[in-house]
């Protein structure tokens, strides 16, 4: 599926910059990530600079950036001087940028308005729509690998591991595992060989953060890895990514290059004595493989099946070496802990969840896109004022976060704040950052029995309740949303949901379930009607026909 | 020992072959190479037939057994050739409650063709993916390398039979 997946080439052409002398008076930037390239934003910076160049304006940049959130309405090309921002912009159409580049007068970099963007904290994203992602030279003018440098010349890697312990960084992957903690125990682990996989198996539909962050800011996630490294005492690292994303992978492998060329990656780093290098390990399509026993068989060549914990992978992992796993994100969030302060980083956020989050939104909202807000920010916050409500003004049914493990909150909690423990409580999961907002045309019985299908189709087979269970709770699904359903097969489902979650080796098949759990709580009307009325109130479900008894 | 063991040599002389051992060359010709390698062959050869099983598998010491379970396990692998064109349908959350359904039963109704199926005449292999991560184009679908978003059954099926 390679070859059909790649949505574009990354940039063989470099940008108009090389070829620019003097002072520049105004930048145009334009979004070079998979949604905006999908829709020919390469073509844009070629012809933006042919364009700019013609009307004789030698003193504009046009650089290719990473992701600007706002995905809906790309291709976006952004003049940094003013804030400007343009949307859904065609290659043949560039005129008015060259316009707008023409009145600009040089000047500090302004944010672009809106609520979309002024209700954003930008942390790990703080790069994104700014950096040109296969230029080392840029990420070392915004302050990167100041971080590492400051690691490897001030600090043992003991201060390193406390100073992550109290920024209160917490796993990104959607477990919410203290970092430091797992640091800690890596760096204790008995033997010499100590491995770091950063993993970027970004399963769950509907979440493309990682994505995000790779394709836009990889220089970032290496370094992230490399302070990790130090700190653990490994030697050698991993990125488990899927190959579903070509573009990040591309990104990553110059990414790579140029820090390994640059001596930020290798034998002694920096000109010390420290040691790291990293290597790319393609994923092959597996769900599964996101869980980290799965994705270590995964990296040693073999099928992505997990195996019971304990033994933690932090004390044996990767070919039975104490191995360090964390996700993109986490990764991401190192160097600017380091860089500015364990303090700085917790002072954003509410109670155990500390620092900022970035969030996919996608489904039926109008801002679909990436946006990055303090942890604790409501939900209402996050669907109206950033996201700009729902499509056609449609009344919000709910939003499902955390992928096929996840659940659905409803209306009535629009207002809560989105911590780990909160989600938690409501019957969800913070999984990696997928929000996927729904309204009254989703009928929650066939979400569920979609997510249900996701599973079933997932499960890698190893243990039984997972195998078996997926499959007969997606048939019990299949057989209400047809109607056919009687009260005795909604209690068989909501003990055999109880089952898998008690009974299953992973997180796949213990959270399997939770889609089922969480429309039961708060949609358990939906089900009721499709049994008892054999009615969908969404209009989604078609029934069979009724048979008509002899 | 090491003197009696001899590195398989390629199933035909087709160059392609040499980008695979490549591959598995860098890494050591060791089992863990195992994915990479077939990576490296689908990539080159748009599928994987026995003889590149085969020799994957002799290269890294890895049984056959071994390796039909792996190419078999990961979804990315076909171990059958495709049509002519290609056309994934993503199947993403977002695009799904936007419609992927509809363009999938749409496809079937009209070109008589399931997904991970291709048309007797060879023509249109119909793929879903999980997620292409173009959710802010839901519903999006790939044809022929190309991504289409916000489609509709009616225009994605006039462009599959023009092509």
């Amino acid at each position: 599926m390679s070859e059909q997946n790649a949505p574009a080439r990354p940039a063989r052409r470099r940008p108009a910059e090389e070829t620019h002398e003097g002072p520049t008076r105004a930048h145009a930037y334009v979004c070079e990530a998979a949604s905006c390239m999908s829709l020919q934003a390469h073509d844009i910076t070629v012809k933006l600079g042919e364009a700019a160049a013609a009307a004789g304006q030698s003193d504009v940049i046009v650089k290719r950036v990473g992701c600007m959130g706002l995905c809906a309405a790309g291709p976006l090309v952004q003049i940094p001087e003013t804030g400007e921002m343009f949307n859904a912009v065609s290659p043949d159409a560039v005129g008015p940028i060259v316009a707008a580049l023409k009145k600009v007068k040089p000047g500090a970099e302004k944010l672009p308005h809106g609520p979309f963007f002024e209700h954003q904290v930008r942390v790990v994203t703080e790069n994104f729509g700014e950096l040109d992602p296969e230029s080392l030279d840029d990420y070392l003018g915004r302050g990167g690998y100041e971080a590492l440098q400051k690691v490897l010349s001030e600090m043992t890697s003991t201060e390193v591991r406390e100073e992550i312990t109290k920024s209160g960084l917490r796993g990104r992957g959607g477990a919410g595992y203290p970092t430091g903690l797992k640091w800690t125990t890596v760096a204790k682990a008995p033997g010499t060989q100590k491995y770091v996989i950063c993993n970027a198996d970004e399963g769950d539909p509907g979440a493309f953060m990682d994505r995000s962050v790779l394709e836009s800011d990889p220089f970032r996630v290496l370094e992230g890895m490399a302070i990790a490294a130090f700190a653990v005492h490994a030697t050698e690292g991993y990125i488990y990514c899927r190959a579903e994303y070509p573009l990040a992978v591309a990104r990553l492998r110059s990414a790579i290059r140029q820090a390994q060329r640059a001596g930020f990656l290798g034998q002694g780093i920096a000109d010390t004595s420290f040691t790291f290098d990293v290597q790319i390990r393609l994923g092959a399509g597996a769900f599964v493989c996101g869980e980290e026993t799965a994705l270590i068989a995964s990296v040693e060549g073999k099928r992505g099946t997990p195996r019971p914990r304990p033994p933690y992978p932090a004390v044996e992992g990767l070919f039975g070496c104490p191995t360090l796993i964390n996700n993109v994100e986490s990764f991401a969030n190192v160097p600017a802990i380091l860089r500015k302060g364990s303090e700085w980083y917790s002072a954003m956020g509410v109670g155990k969840s500390k620092g900022t989050k970035v969030f996919a939104l996608a489904g039926r909202i109008v801002n679909t896109g990436l946006v990055e807000v303090p942890m604790g920010m409501s939900l209402r916050e996050i669907v109206y004022d950033i996201g700009g409500g729902i499509i056609d003004g449609r009344p919000f049914k709910a939003v499902q976060t955390g992928g096929p493990s996840g659940g659905c909150i409803p209306a009535q909690f629009l207002d809560m704040p989105m911590t780990y423990e909160s989600l938690i409580e409501v019957g969800s999961f913070m999984g990696s950052g997928g929000l996927i907002v729904m309204d009254d045309t989703s009928c929650m019985v066939d979400v569920a029995k979609y997510f249900m299908d996701f599973c079933r189709d997932e499960s890698c087979g190893k243990c039984v309740p997972c195998r078996v269970g997926t499959t007969q709770m997606w048939m019990l699904l299949d057989k209400i949303t047809r109607g056919q359903a009687d009260l005795i097969d909604l209690a068989q489902l909501e003990r055999l949901a109880g089952v898998v979650q008690k009974m299953s080796l992973c997180g796949l098949g213990q959270g399997a379930p939770n889609p089922i759990f969480s429309t039961l709580r708060y949609f358990r009307d939906e089900y009721m009607a499709h049994i008892e009325e054999r009615r969908c109130p969404a209009g989604v479900c078609e029934f069979d026909a009724v048979e008509v008894p002899a | 020992m090491p003197a009696l063991y001899k590195k398989p040599s390629p199933p035909s002389d087709d160059k392609r072959w040499k980008i695979v051992e490549t591959r598995m060359r860098r890494m050591g010709d060791r089992p863990a190479a195992l994915i990479e390698a077939l990576h490296a062959a689908q990539e080159a050869f748009g599928y994987l037939d026995e003889s590149a099983l085969h020799f994957v598998g002799d290269t890294l010491g890895v049984p056959h057994s071994r390796v039909y379970g792996v190419a078999t396990f990961y979804s990315f692998f076909t171990l059958k050739p495709q049509g002519e064109h290609t056309c994934v349908v993503c199947t993403g959350t977002a695009c799904y409650i936007n419609g992927a359904k509809e363009i999938l039963a749409g496809l079937e109704r009209e070109l008589h063709v399931k997904p991970k199926q291709t048309t007797p005449d060879n023509k249109l292999s119909i793929l879903t993916a999980r997620c292409l991560g173009a959710c802010s184009l839901a519903p999006a679908v790939i044809v022929d390398g190309e991504v289409a978003g916000k489609i509709n059954t009616g225009e994605l099926i006039a462009r599959l039979e023009a092509m």
